[in-house]
């Protein structure tokens, strides 16, 4: 037995249940169709000389971007839910600014060319563990009880990214002029240059935690609701924002290691699939922020790579474009 | 039955509430009064097992609410806080749809949107079921509200100050619908309120708290008496019988 459906427009010109799912259906095939175009044009556009060298070349800094995207996104939406706050992004919590600073010290200590001619594995597993270890230690180190405590977490991670800022400039001043220019690449995110394993690896870590976060989905609907909500309706508040605090760590941690800070993206696309796809609904906007997110840097990377023929950066051509478009949605966003 | 015994939770070093030892029966209505700061909400709060008592324990039916597993204890008891805002923007059907959450685990059923639309009727939402809930009055956003609680389909209801901010008219409609929730449907509801007469008017049993304590509680019409009210509000408070029900007099 189906349950009834009023399709009729209301008389009063709001959208009913119906037609607002109809809205986002359409609004996700959209998105999955616009990255498809874009993959497609991002393989295929002014290739010059072997197909198959470039194909193979594109195709895996494609598949960084997807994996990336992904994961940005996800942590973000994750990160605002148990936040319940919508302009929160885990770079708060001193994530991006960890990893400066640990690029930063490494250069510092080991000279340049030791850091750039080191086994990337290596330095991935080290980017990896301490990231995420970081995550681990302020959440073991603080989350107590209630959802209070979670803003003291919030808070404490801001000072901590304070700092390791302060000891970025600090090291960074002290660091032979050449080598701060080597630093400087290692800062930006890029996807040139990817090792296949690594990504691969990546892709696996990514898969698993996505695998944990879907069964969560239903849950941290409730969880948007405000903790007392939540456990009104029976859901084990803590444990859920621990899962999700865990699986932000690891998506953070895994993405920023293999290419870099670029969590400015995630607050982009988690707002702008809440705004597109008009539903606070994680199995909606989950999935929409990925694809926003995919969007955003395979036509960044096209436009860096098209137009600006790399001569400058896919942080600094999301940075300026999503900057724009972050305005131009919270000046039309109709005020409480 | 609620069963609350011997619960103490203290704010730094006050007691807010105090060894409280406290049966609520199964069936009708029940207000907690007291004045600001006696510990009502914060009991209730524990009852639902939002907040976590230092000492004591409280069972529903005999299910210890700190150890019973959430979604069993959420078909059983469900609750309302005072504070409502939310970050995220829901439609008035999407909130009350919330409330089959804990038998659904978010995948409604076609009986589950039966229930929704079930409870939109009852409180009268019907015409504004699509609208958004930053889009409505304090009266209707306050009904949605209990409407979600109501679909949620349990035995007990817990609500902190369902009064809050209503008009006459809307708080007298709240007062009704909870009347009705009790006689017609069975449930066992539980309130916080600060207007005594409201409580009078609509209440079968009435618990009064002062400084953490119960300092008294029984049948409505034992509770209505001026020395008993004295006790708790510390307030002289006349008691007049009109049109067959007590009225506190306390504003000269």
């Amino acid at each position: 037995m189906a349950a009834p459906v009023r399709s009729s427009p209301r008389r009063d010109g709001i959208a009913t249940e119906h037609q607002r799912a109809v809205r986002r259906r359409r609004v996700l095939l959209l998105l999955g169709a616009l990255a498809l175009v874009l993959a497609g044009l991002f393989l295929t556009v002014g290739v010059a000389g072997s197909w198959e060298f470039a194909l193979r070349m594109r195709s895996r800094r494609l598949a960084a971007m997807v994996v990336v995207g992904i994961a940005v996104a996800v942590a973000t939406v994750l990160f605002q839910t148990v936040t319940n706050n919508r302009i929160l992004t885990p770079s708060i919590m001193g994530f991006d600014s960890l990893f400066v600073l640990i690029q930063t010290a490494g250069v510092f200590w080991f000279g340049a060319a030791v850091i750039s001619g080191a086994d990337v594995r290596l330095r991935f597993a080290v980017d990896l563990v301490l990231l995420v270890g970081f995550g681990a230690l302020l959440h073991r180190l603080l989350f107590g009880r209630s959802q209070r405590d979670l803003y003291v977490l919030v808070l404490v991670g801001v000072v901590l990214g304070t700092l390791f800022t302060s000891l970025t400039l600090l090291v960074s001043r002290l660091i032979d002029p050449n080598e701060f220019i080597t630093l400087q690449d290692l800062l930006f995110a890029s996807f040139n240059g990817i090792d296949t394993q690594l990504l691969t690896l990546t892709a696996v870590i990514l898969a698993a935690v996505l695998l944990g976060v879907v069964r969560l989905l239903p849950q941290l609907d409730v969880v948007a609701l405000g903790q007392d909500t939540a456990i009104g309706l029976g859901v084990e508040h803590r444990r859920v924002v621990n899962q999700a605090l865990l699986a932000m760590a690891v998506l953070v941690g895994v993405s920023t290691a293999l290419v870099g800070p670029l969590t400015f993206l995630g607050l982009l696309v988690a707002n702008l699939a809440r705004q597109l796809l008009g539903t606070h609904r994680h199995a909606w906007t989950v999935p929409g922020a990925s694809l926003l997110a995919v969007i955003a840097l395979i036509g960044g990377q096209l436009v860096l790579e098209q137009v600006f023929g790399f001569n400058s950066s896919l942080s600094i051509v999301i940075n300026f474009v999503g900057g724009i478009v972050f305005i131009a949605l919270l000046t039309r966003e109709p005020r409480q | 039955m609620i069963r609350i015994e011997n619960v103490t939770k203290s704010y730094g070093d006050t007691r807010v509430v105090d060894d409280v030892s406290l049966e609520i029966p199964a069936g009708g209505i029940t207000s907690v009064i007291g004045a600001n700061g006696a510990g009502k909400s914060t009991l209730l709060s524990i009852v639902a097992r939002l907040l976590a008592p230092d000492t004591g324990r409280v069972t529903v039916d005999g299910l210890d609410v700190r150890t019973t597993p959430g979604p069993e204890l959420a078909r059983r008891l469900a609750v309302l806080r005072q504070e409502n805002s939310m970050s995220v923007r829901l439609t008035v059907r999407e909130l009350v749809a919330f409330g089959r959450f804990p038998h659904c685990g978010g995948r409604l059923t076609p009986e589950d949107r039966r229930l929704v639309d079930e409870a939109i009727d009852w409180f009268d939402l019907e015409p504004f079921a699509d609208r958004h809930l930053d889009q409505l009055s304090g009266g209707q956003r306050q009904r949605a509200y209990v409407a979600m609680v109501l679909c949620q389909g349990t035995d007990y209801v817990l609500l902190d100050e369902p009064l809050n901010n209503l008009d006459m008219k809307h708080a007298v409609g709240m007062m009704r619908m909870l009347r009705r929730m009790a006689t017609e449907l069975g449930k066992t509801v539980v309130l916080v309120v600060h207007d005594i007469n409201f409580a009078s008017a609509y209440s079968d049993r009435i618990v009064a708290m002062r400084d953490g304590h119960v300092v008294a509680e029984g049948p409505t019409p034992e509770l209505m008496e001026p020395a008993v009210l004295r006790k708790v509000f510390d307030v002289e408070v006349d008691v007049h019988e009109i049109a067959g029900q007590r009225v506190g007099v306390f504003w000269s």
